[in-house]
């Protein structure tokens, strides 16, 4: 029987961005919707009535929400090479704890700093580099977050990287001064077709935020 | 082998994501040592294995910690394989990580803020967003538990629900979870409170009415 797999997203968003990668890793054939935020389709809100957010991943008519859930989920059921997953239960935990600290912490942030001004602004910015600072630490000497090979937490943060120009931007810093390993880290996954066809440009997001910034003023 | 080695959970009497670990443990016949907490003057045990949030629980495994008790959750479900609290297939697998995630993304803030907040307006648009929770756990009771027949990673996780919201609600002067609107729930909340293991591990309900009733006089004094 056939996989039916459609995705629920939006072009610029990290979370939508990794369960992509994800579903390119697997090799994974599915039908993309992009979802107009402003406007959400019927199907979305029928699939994610609680959050009534992107990404869902729609398998088989049943839907999966929540981006760390759903790329749990492609790595269960698609279980054929490459695992995303550490096949050690205590680095599984650490890298489950990992993206979750990524989830509580960066958007948030960012959100905080790009909304604020002055002396608030400038408290956010240095909050969201710290942030940046500690996944760096937690990288150490590694090439992956996965060790050897790509998994789960080079997926949950890889994309974060396509926002590095809009946060710069916004904060008037480069990230490659203040984090120059985690960059590395950076380009190292973008040395994989899945990560470089999946990020979008990065002007293109920076272009994209500035036109959000005029919307959401309007309102 | 793996599962094999020194345990111990650090917590807080009373708290109940330091509870839900503790259910787990007991429920897998796992052997601890359990060190109290004190959250105004913190270990520096505490403090070197869990530096990023310093908060409870932290469960330490053969000298490594783990933080954060969704993750402790599944970490202890991954490596004692009996009494199984999460489900084989991917699909329910998904669906146990998204609703226990939502107890604490969804529930927990709303509740807080229903009870905890000094304004007024905020209190009530706080207590709409509890019942509107409290109503997608109510449709999503399907049986006898989350779990099924038996108790799983998302009981563990609702067991706020089921202890620390009556408890909220009588030191407050609340009413959120009645029968009357979430009769499934209700029940629901009887039967994982007086599950045998559950219920050997609950606190003094005196102490926690206490505790959340101090909470509650410092917020309205801060008015």
């Amino acid at each position: 029987m056939a996989d039916e797999v459609v995705l629920l997203d939006t072009w610029a968003s990290m979370f939508g961005m990794r369960v992509r990668i994800a579903l390119a890793e697997k090799g994974v054939k599915y039908e993309y919707k992009e979802e107009n935020l402003w406007n959400k389709s019927p199907l979305l809100l029928q699939m994610n009535p609680i959050h009534r957010k992107i990404p869902v991943l729609i398998h088989n008519g049943k839907p999966i929400c929540e981006s760390a859930i759903i790329v749990q989920y492609i790595d269960e059921v698609w279980n054929h090479n490459p695992p995303l997953m550490p096949s050690d239960p205590y680095e599984r935990a650490q890298a489950r704890f990992w993206v979750d600290y990524i989830d509580k912490k960066v958007y948030d942030t960012w959100r905080k700093m790009w909304l604020s001004s002055g002396e608030e602004h400038e408290t956010w910015k240095k909050e969201l580099i710290s942030i940046f600072k500690q996944l760096e630490e937690t990288l150490g000497g590694k090439p992956f977050y996965g060790g050897d090979t790509f998994g789960f937490l080079d997926i949950g943060l890889i994309p974060f990287y396509s926002w590095f120009y809009t946060f710069e931007t916004h904060g008037n810093f480069k990230m490659e001064a203040e984090c120059p390993k985690l960059v590395a880290w950076a380009k190292r996954c973008m040395e994989r077709e899945t990560v470089s066809k999946t990020l979008p440009d990065e002007k293109k997001v920076h272009d994209h935020v500035l036109g959000m910034k005029k919307a959401l003023e309007s309102k | 082998m793996a599962k094999d080695g020194e345990v111990q959970l650090f917590g807080v009497r009373g708290s109940p994501f330091a509870g839900r670990v503790q259910v787990a443990l007991e429920l897998k016949g796992v052997q601890y040592t359990y060190f109290e907490e004190d959250l105004r003057n913190k270990s520096d045990l505490l403090l070197k294995y869990n530096p990023i949030h310093k908060k409870v629980p932290v469960l330490v495994h053969n000298g490594r910690p783990l933080a954060e008790s969704l993750v402790i959750l599944q970490y202890i479900d991954e490596t004692w394989g009996n009494h199984p609290i999460f489900p084989q297939h991917p699909y329910h697998r998904a669906l146990a990580r998204f609703w226990s995630s939502f107890i604490d993304d969804k529930c927990l803030p709303a509740i807080t803020k229903a009870a905890f907040t000094a304004n007024k307006e905020e209190r009530e648009k706080g207590s709409e967003e509890s019942l509107e929770a409290l109503q997608f756990l109510e449709n999503e009771l399907k049986h006898k538990f989350f779990g099924g027949e038996s108790i799983g990673i998302v009981d563990i996780a609702a067991g706020f629900i089921a202890f620390w919201l009556p408890a909220i609600e009588e030191a407050v002067g609340l009413k959120l979870l009645s029968s009357e609107k979430f009769p499934k729930l209700s029940k629901w909340s009887e039967e994982y409170t007086n599950h045998p293991v559950v219920k050997e591990n609950l606190p003094q309900r005196e102490r926690v009415v206490g505790f959340f009733k101090a909470r509650y006089a410092s917020i309205v004094a801060s008015k």
